[in-house]
């Protein structure tokens, strides 16, 4: 009797739904306590003393809480100069990414020229080269041209073109306006220029966002660009600074480290939840993952 | 008559010289990405390609060598053969198991449950910190003495592996720690999910199909494109992987983690055997392409794109 009162109960889709969702739901909690646990555990680390980060098991409260952990954290490596460093990199990067990606990708959406089909599809064919390829004979053209031990490996790249992808990705956008809009604005005598800069730049706002911010973390974290151009220590980067720290210290004080990691990590925490709403779309839109 | 002609004339000559001014804008649009394409693209795989066929210390002038490069590559240089089977043991153990948690987490979260969009930001924040900061922090975790990874299999009474330090578990190592960076692609595919329609979901439960066979008939063929994308990108990608080898183990214990752009790195930058280096990232180059290609060639037998249906409205 109970058993068929429970199997009628089990065959209603409600039930049976709501049975689907809490698994689901278990699954998902489990999942983010598997991505929450290391950051908790850099957190916890990063507040500890030397001492304390060598007991096992470990404590996750600290016994005492090491605040000062972070004032030296930014003195233990020369944690100034490599900041100062990667911001520089980083942000004239950025700049010259979001103009020339836009430039050409305002090229591909709204112009039309023989050879154009063809250039679009080398252009998203170079989505799929590997780096690697280009590593040496780019490397030998820039130490050719003596800018070995300067940023301009890192940034001239990122004027010329600035990526397939972001291309790509402003080209979706900007198909989306409507046309009229570019001839209205013929009509009245503006250049294609013109065009592009007041028109189609001011609306596009939330894409050049997601540029921006695939751009600031590319170059936030890229680590094989500065490691084969520069190689005098006051110019190292964020990323150069900490991994070098890592592979020449015999003893690691893994509680400066942690704090450094997490204060390197807070800039690109900050943009991406201002900008969350933005990044996301940015995503959907190009169906790709930067 | 001869009026109406001359017009003709102009306008026609008008019209050709519009085309052309645009095609000039055109050009002068794209001209930053044109000459970065050349400059750092088309350019240096060329030189790569002759490079390779030639002896370059970077102080001596290029000596032309032919095949002396591959033919070293291929006889008398272990580590070449040793980093081409780590790699493909990363590659083929961590794009799948990458993929599938990926989609098995955006499936999840594909319904309407509470806190979805929370959930949907801590699955997504790994891959924002990426590079070296993920790298450190892996390498901490994995500490056979003081790291969390063997607090956790202690706590279910497992003596953890030496991870890195160990020959067996370092590939399994790195290819955990890849996990935690799902977030990218599960946000294609939730992006994908959310596009598929529902109406397809509803015939197919008129047809009484059932929670399994409506994932095995709806979602995955609507979902095949994105998959094809993320695999080929994923396997692109992965074979490349260098920052976390570089910094957690540099290509030890006894080269069990000397990935092949580990080896080539070496080969360039710290032995400055160019020509050698160029040679190896062409080979790696036509390895990846080979195996693309063979996806691609696949596709059609398991890709399913709703624009060729041939025009018939369901």
């Amino acid at each position: 009797m109970i058993g068929t009162l429970a199997h009628e109960f089990w065959r209603r889709k409600s039930v049976q739904n709501l049975f689907l969702r809490a698994l689901s739901f278990t699954f998902i909690v489990a999942g983010s306590i598997f991505i929450a646990i290391p950051v908790a555990w850099m957190i916890s680390t990063s507040l500890k003393t030397l001492g304390e980060t060598f007991l096992f098991p470990p404590r996750w409260i600290p016994h005492e809480i090491r605040w000062d952990n972070y004032p030296r954290a930014l003195t233990f490596i020369d944690y100034g100069h490599y900041l100062n460093n990667t911001l520089i990199i980083t942000i004239s990067a950025m700049i010259g990414q979001i103009l020339s990606a836009s430039l050409v990708a305002f090229g591909f959406a709204r112009l039309r020229a023989p050879g154009r089909d063809f250039l679009f599809v080398v252009l998203l064919a170079t989505l799929m080269l590997p780096y690697h390829v280009t590593l040496v004979p780019t490397y030998l053209l820039f130490r050719a041209l003596g800018w070995l031990n300067t940023y301009l490996p890192l940034i001239v790249p990122s004027w010329l073109g600035g990526g397939a992808f972001f291309i790509f990705l402003l080209r979706q956008f900007f198909a989306t306006l409507p046309l009229e809009l570019d001839d209205a604005a013929r009509i009245d005598g503006a250049s294609l220029f013109d065009i592009y800069w007041r028109i189609m730049l001011p609306l596009s706002k939330p894409a050049l966002a997601t540029v921006a911010i695939f751009s600031f973390f590319a170059h936030w974290n890229d680590f094989l660009g500065p490691l084969i151009y520069l190689s005098r220590e006051r110019m190292y980067t964020l990323s150069l600074g900490l991994a070098f720290y890592v592979t020449t210290h015999g003893q690691v004080e893994w509680n400066l480290l942690m704090a450094a990691t997490l204060v390197t990590l807070l800039p690109p925490l900050i943009l991406f939840f201002t900008f969350q709403r933005a990044f996301v779309q940015g995503i959907a839109l190009t169906g790709l993952k930067g | 008559m001869r009026v109406e002609t001359r017009v003709q004339v102009k306008r026609s000559f008008l019209r050709l010289s519009l085309t052309q001014r645009e095609a000039i804008a055109f050009y002068l649009f794209i001209s930053p990405w044109l000459l970065g394409f050349l400059l750092f693209t088309l350019g240096p795989m060329i030189a790569a390609f002759l490079l390779s066929f030639t002896f370059y210390d970077v102080i001596s002038p290029p000596r032309w060598v032919w095949f002396e490069n591959y033919r070293i590559m291929f006889t008398t240089d272990p580590l070449f053969w040793q980093a081409l089977k780590v790699t493909f043991i990363y590659v083929f153990g961590s794009v799948p198991l990458h993929l599938g948690a990926a989609l098995f987490v955006a499936l999840l979260m594909n319904q309407p449950l509470p806190g979805i969009y929370f959930f949907r930001t801590v699955y997504y924040l790994p891959s924002i910190i990426g590079g070296v900061p993920v790298a450190l922090l892996w390498l901490w975790i994995y500490n056979p003495s003081f790291g969390i990874a063997n607090w956790l299999l202690s706590l279910v009474g497992i003596k953890g592996p030496q991870w890195l330090f160990d020959e067996f578990w370092i590939i399994p190592a790195l290819i955990i720690m890849g996990l935690w960076g799902i977030g990218g692609a599960m946000l294609v595919f939730l992006a994908a999910l959310q596009g598929i329609p529902r109406h397809l979901y509803e015939a197919a439960q008129l047809d009484g199909a059932g929670v399994l066979a409506q994932f095995r008939h709806v979602t995955l063929p609507m979902l095949s494109p994105v998959i094809f994308f993320n695999l080929v990108m994923g396997i692109i990608h992965s074979f490349q992987v260098f920052t976390n080898v570089f910094i957690m183990t540099q290509g030890g214990p006894a080269n069990a983690s000397l990935v092949y752009v580990l080896h080539l790195y070496r080969n360039a930058f710290s032995y400055f055997k160019m020509g050698y280096a160029a040679a190896l990232a062409w080979f790696l180059f036509l390895v990846i392409l080979v195996i693309t290609l063979l996806i691609i060639k696949s596709s059609p037998a398991w890709v399913y794109y709703e624009g060729m249906r041939g025009g018939r409205q369901t």
